[in-house]
């Protein structure tokens, strides 16, 4: 039995096989392949090129559709790379000529190219060569291609493993219902794994660095989500200590159970309002299963994802109006899209990988900016959906005052383009903005006459305030929602809102978290925003919080001095 | 054989869009072409050769042709680098 340490990333124990999901690049082993079938090996090769370069045909339309001509200029130079007689002559006579595997030889060949890119002190040419090794990884995976199993197809249910998931797994996860839980390599509590993983209900540990080598696929672990650990060849007592556990929490469930229907109330009376976030449309009959009071976060990221165009007016209107079916009469925040960063693969935009810093990058509101096409087709759709007055607007990753006005006029045009077209928009939705910026802190005040309502997203204030990139597993011990610098900002953004009178709501991480639940709440956050499986427990942090006492405990938070601090004496007082 | 010294002449140098035209326009000719830059000699017709050679704005990269239409090939290169690839 072997215990691993990582980051509890979904609560939930999870008992099972593991299936290690191998990444596309990794494990390239040397086979000998007797003098007979070398033909038969270059054939293969040729085949995978061949395959590789009709991937690049459906990846250049995709990008041509939803980026435009320059981007999918890439493509064209992915092209001539494949062309290349390092590729196309070099790897078979390699083959031919030292018995070699397909993927031994290709391998052997890019080694070598790396090689010579290392030499380059120029870092502009020096990151040329990820084109080079993008190509190379496709013409691999289509090499091994057919021993890949996916997601979809388990045949039972097993504990996925991997060294790190992309958003193309989640949502074979999502699709799949043979997924106990999953532990992966890299990822900290608040990567995009770590929060679909949570708005699933399933079980998951992360930052685990090595896991994925230690196992083989049909090994029995242990995922405890609650400690963050995973147990390698459980003994029988473990597993039934664990079992028991399952139990527990299965239990606790039916406590939370009885909390639907009931207000978000503090134990004196001082009522908040609890929404719940929504990834996709699908995912809407959640919010009627806990009662939620109202949607605080649609991320309608998913409409984009795994596809080869940007959805259509009439796409997002059926989706929308499918939530707001889901929950007539209940505010419901829909958010424009915030792709890029961690997201952008799932547009199929493989282009904007390039950015040397994604998440300082091209994304949310900028891209939408960039491309006002986009943002006119989701305002549109979501002024069509609104029939009966419910939807509010929020806009994420803002950063200036410039980009609100700018977003205002365009949502303007499209309502007068609808006007014209015979569709009048009567009632005008709300609008906001997400806080994750901190320069859109700070500058709060002179935002707050253009809007009616803002949301602090805490995960990217977070990794923002602080420089650190959430999913790099080298600093993202130094991720710190408790940071006095991210406290004092959320405090600063619920005190300046507050005296005009706009609310403060808080959609990110931290609204899930039990401790730091009463801390938002004492502070004075109007709403908390969760994902559905989480609702009925911060419901219950709720009710079980005297709002008095930590609205003085927030105040001597502010004037503490580091987050170990703040930590011990908040965990103390939620006991 | 033809030898000649070409300068790069447009602002980013020879990145992966010029590195294609490159490749993909001595591709066209059956002669041998190679690029010589820093003692480093790569075969022209292969885009991942020419982008290690990691030629900026100002180098100057000695190309020799050897072969049949060796004196063509040498002409559209020069009117290649001339026209700094279609860039500023």
């Amino acid at each position: 039995m072997l215990i691993k340490k990582g980051v509890a990333a979904s609560l939930g124990i999870a008992i099972g096989k593991a299936y290690i999901l191998k990444e596309e690049n990794i494990l390239i082993e040397q086979k000998a392949v007797p003098p007979e079938k070398l033909k038969a090996e270059v054939k293969r090769f040729k085949d995978a090129l061949e395959r590789t370069r009709l991937d690049l045909d459906v990846l250049h339309a995709k990008i041509l559709s939803v980026l435009g001509r320059q981007h999918a200029k890439l493509i064209d130079t992915h092209h001539l790379i494949l062309q290349d007689p390092l590729i196309t002559r070099e790897v078979p006579k390699l083959i031919l000529t030292r018995g070699l595997n397909a993927e031994f030889a290709l391998s052997e060949i890019l080694d070598k190219a790396d090689e010579q890119f290392e030499k380059i002190d120029d870092e502009f040419f020096h990151e040329r060569k990820h084109d080079i090794f993008d190509v190379g990884k496709k013409i691999i995976s289509n090499l091994v291609n057919t021993e890949k199993v996916s997601l979809k197809d388990l045949k039972e249910p097993v504990i996925i493993v991997a060294h790190n998931l992309y958003p193309s797994d989640t949502l074979h996860i999502r699709e799949s219902n043979k997924v106990l839980g999953f532990c992966m390599d890299l990822g900290s509590k608040s990567s995009h794994t770590a929060i679909f993983a949570q708005s699933m209900g399933i079980p998951a540990v992360v930052g685990l660095s090595d896991i994925s080598r230690q196992l083989i696929s049909g090994d029995t672990i242990v995922v405890d989500g609650e400690q963050g650990m995973v147990i390698i060849s459980p003994t029988p007592e473990i597993i039934e200590k664990y079992k028991a556990r399952r139990e527990e929490l299965q239990k606790q469930e039916h406590y939370f159970h009885r909390l639907k229907g009931l207000p978000a109330i503090t134990r004196d009376g001082h009522r908040i309002s609890l929404l719940a976030n929504l990834d996709s449309s699908v995912d809407a009959p959640s919010l009627a299963a806990v009662k939620a009071e109202g949607v605080g976060l649609y991320r309608t990221e998913s409409l984009y994802m795994n596809r080869s165009s940007v959805p259509s007016e009439e796409e997002q209107v059926k989706a929308y109006s499918a939530v707001v079916k889901a929950a007539p009469e209940l505010p419901l925040v829909i958010r424009t899209a915030d792709i890029g960063g961690d997201r952008a693969t799932q547009l199929g935009i493989k282009g904007l990988k390039d950015e040397r810093n994604p998440f300082m990058g091209f994304r949310g509101i900028r891209l939408f900016i960039k491309y006002p096409e986009l943002l006119k087709t989701q305002l549109r759709a979501i002024y069509k959906a609104n029939t009966g007055g419910n939807i509010k607007v929020m806009i994420p990753m803002l950063s200036s005052l410039d980009e609100l006005l700018t977003v205002k006029k365009i949502a303007q045009d499209v309502r007068i383009e609808l006007a014209e077209e015979g569709f009048v928009v009567k009632s005008v939705p709300e609008i906001g903005v997400m806080i994750e910026i901190p320069a859109a802190a700070i500058i709060l005040d002179s935002l707050l006459s253009e809007i009616d309502f803002v949301s602090i997203g805490t995960n990217d204030l977070v990794q923002y305030t602080l420089a650190v990139d959430r999913i790099n597993q080298y600093v993202s011990e130094l991720y710190e929602p408790f940071h006095p610098a991210v406290l004092r900002l959320i405090n600063l953004v619920v005190q300046t809102a507050h005296k005009k009178g706009k609310p403060v709501s808080v959609c990110g991480e931290m609204a899930s978290d039990p401790y730091a639940i009463p801390l938002l709440v004492g502070m004075g956050v109007d709403v908390l925003s969760v994902p559905p499986k989480i609702y009925l427990r911060a419901k219950s942090a709720v009710r079980a919080m005297n709002f008095e006492k930590f609205s003085g405990l927030a105040q001597r938070v502010l004037g503490m001095t580091t987050a170990a601090e703040i930590r011990r004496l908040v965990e103390e007082e939620v006991k | 054989m033809i030898k000649r010294e070409l300068k790069i002449l447009n602002k980013l140098g020879i990145h992966a869009r010029p590195a294609g035209m490159l490749a993909n326009t001595a591709s066209r000719f059956s002669c041998e072409i190679k690029l010589l830059k820093d003692g480093m000699e790569v075969n022209a017709k292969s885009i991942m050769g020419i982008m290690t050679l990691a030629a900026g704005r100002g180098s100057v990269i000695e190309v020799t042709a050897k072969g049949g239409d060796e004196a063509e090939a040498i002409k559209a290169l020069e009117e290649l680098f001339a026209s700094k690839f279609d860039e500023e």
